[in-house]
């Protein structure tokens, strides 16, 4: 019998562990947001948030990040309430899901900033991720190898990117392939020779951190950069915010707020690209 | 040795040692169940992978492009083998030098602070060393030869990251040697290297041998620094200077972005390095019961 009742206590605690999950289904008036997705909008998203339950007290916003798969999944599978999708959604992503932009996100070009290049055009990009230019002689006059850094399958910008150049990933001839921005920034930071692309997002933010690289613009921007103001990319993705078709109320506010303009000034805080009013 | 037979202590039918005993079980098959879950988990998820596209056409497709169809493994199972191997065939004449010189050469001022320090090595987490490569390993390397990130980074970090797993194994191995035999190999008037060669060394072979298998199955399953350092290209290197992909690098590349077919290969992968390193310890176990009985 001893031995019988020590379980009672454990079975109490594991009952008692048990409905403290926080399960988006839970049917008691919202008040707790879980938004999961998109590492590029994260810190966005996270800040916000931030706002947000200023100034509705009592709600919590809860941010993690996974990649834009993940927000697609989350969102589908009901393990979230939004999800950030750092590109368009997909026609079959459209038929039962709902999405939102909330801001653009470039991606730039970015070399070692001892690099003299200046520009590059986008014929001259295109030789240099496929192999047709293999030193940066006839750009910049400098005889040292490219090295090419490309980002892994799967991933928002490198689809963006061979869209934007008219490439498959085949085609290209990459010396180093990287994950997220941050990595690739670090590796374009230690090596003199690298080319890459990441979000303009990214790039600015490790700038103002005095990392040494810099950003290149591609020579057929329509529009000169403004002062102050990272300069528009032609290679530029929305940021989406995804839901399914019925939403709760909560989620709704939440997304109107996010593509309000009362959150301009975090958007360009993060260096993205405010939606025209 | 005397062999023991269950039940090994006691006994005793009091209530106290039944209920231990019923909680040692649980604790012993909850970590049996676990790994009978993953692989169940892990063969589960390859399951779609490995009816269409099949396992032949990793072998035998040209390139890796998941989302175009095309998936050759192959050359990141080179890479994976490539880089384990290089980093065993460094770190083992390091590691088992830096043993015998601890434990037979060393003075006792020295020996202590030398096993202290590469106890440290092996506590320093593995992104460090990446960390450590991506920022001073790989700028040096292209300046020789670029890109720099390479086969050749890779080897020189994991031998970094499994030197002390192999020093230290091996010491411990070195430590076991039979007293009677260095006493009676001392009476016979054996110098110290002629103690080493023909008394210590082969008597210790089983254990040096599973202290490299053992590095090697953590080289294989190492992710981040590899994943930092190597270049991540998928292709079969054709020098040193080459960037190359693991299987690891590539689950943790791709996985947070892929779905359907690319995942389900992304799984099989896992299985693949699971078999790798399964059929590592079985070695390991194997030599060191083929050798006992020389």
């Amino acid at each position: 019998m001893n031995a019988g009742r020590a379980w009672i206590p454990l079975l109490l605690v594991l009952a008692a562990t048990a409905g403290c999950g926080d399960s988006p289904d839970a049917r008691q008036p919202l008040t707790k947001l879980s938004i999961t997705g998109s590492s590029t909008m994260a810190p966005l998203i996270a800040a916000i948030g931030k706002r947000f339950e200023r100034r509705h007290p009592g709600v919590r916003i809860d941010v993690q990040t996974g990649g834009s798969s993940r927000g697609v999944a989350d969102t589908r599978s009901g393990l979230a309430h939004i999800g950030m999708v750092s590109r368009a959604l997909r026609a079959l992503e459209q038929r039962d899901l709902v999405g939102t932009p909330v801001a653009r996100d470039g991606i730039g070009l970015i070399v070692h900033n001892t690099n003299p290049v200046g520009a590059l055009t986008p014929r001259q990009v295109v030789a240099l991720y496929t192999g047709g230019m293999t030193t940066w002689r006839p750009v910049s006059g400098k005889d040292a190898s490219v090295v090419v850094v490309n980002k892994a399958e799967g991933r928002a910008t490198l689809e963006l990117f061979l869209k934007y150049f008219h490439l498959t990933n085949a085609e290209i001839r990459a010396d180093v392939i990287i994950g997220d921005n941050e990595q690739g920034i670090k590796f374009v930071a230690g090596n003199p020779h690298a080319i890459g692309y990441v979000s303009n997002g990214a790039a600015e933010y490790a700038l103002r951190h005095e990392v040494p690289i810099k950003r290149l613009p591609l020579t057929t921007a329509s529009a000169p950069p403004a002062a102050g103001h990272p300069a528009p990319s032609p290679l530029a993705r929305p940021l989406t915010l995804v839901t399914t078709r019925r939403p709760p109320a909560l989620a709704q506010a939440f997304i109107a707020f996010a593509a309000s303009s009362h959150v301009h000034d975090l958007v360009a805080a993060h260096y993205f690209v405010p939606l025209a009013a | 040795m005397y062999t023991t037979w269950w039940p090994p202590i006691t006994l005793s039918h009091s209530r106290r040692d039944q209920l231990l005993r019923a909680l040692l079980w649980s604790c012993a098959s909850v970590a049996g169940l676990m790994l009978v879950c993953i692989v169940a988990f892990l063969i589960l998820e390859s399951a779609p992978a490995l009816s269409h596209p099949g396992w032949r056409r990793f072998f035998t497709d040209a390139a890796w492009h998941p989302t175009e169809d095309a998936y050759a493994l192959w050359p990141m199972l080179a890479g994976t083998l490539l880089s384990t191997g290089g980093a065993v065939l460094l770190a083992a004449p390091l590691g088992i030098g830096t043993a015998v010189f601890c434990q037979w050469y060393a003075p006792a001022w020295l020996a202590v602070p030398c096993r202290r320090l590469i106890e440290l090595l092996a506590g320093i987490p593995s992104v460090v060393f990446g960390f450590w490569g991506l920022v001073a390993l790989v700028p040096l390397i292209n300046q020789w030869q670029p890109p720099g990130a390479s086969l050749l980074a890779g080897i020189c970090i994991l031998t970094m990251m499994i030197l002390p797993t192999t020093s230290l194994l091996a010491q411990a191995s070195l430590a076991q040697a039979d007293p009677d035999a260095l006493r009676a190999a001392a009476a016979l008037g054996f110098g110290r290297w002629g103690t080493l060669r023909r008394v210590v060394l082969p008597s210790c072979a089983a254990g040096l041998l599973t202290a490299g298998l053992l590095a090697a199955s953590r080289a294989l399953g190492e992710t981040m620094a590899v994943l930092m350092v190597c270049g991540n290209v998928v292709q079969l290197p054709s020098s040193l200077f080459d960037p190359v992909r693991t299987l690891t690098a590539n689950m943790a590349l791709e996985i947070p972005y892929a779905a359907g077919r690319h995942r389900s290969v992304l799984f099989v992968s896992g299985l693949l390095l699971l078999l790798l390193v399964i059929s590592l310890v079985g070695s390991a176990t194997w030599v060191r019961r083929a050798l006992r009985h020389v």
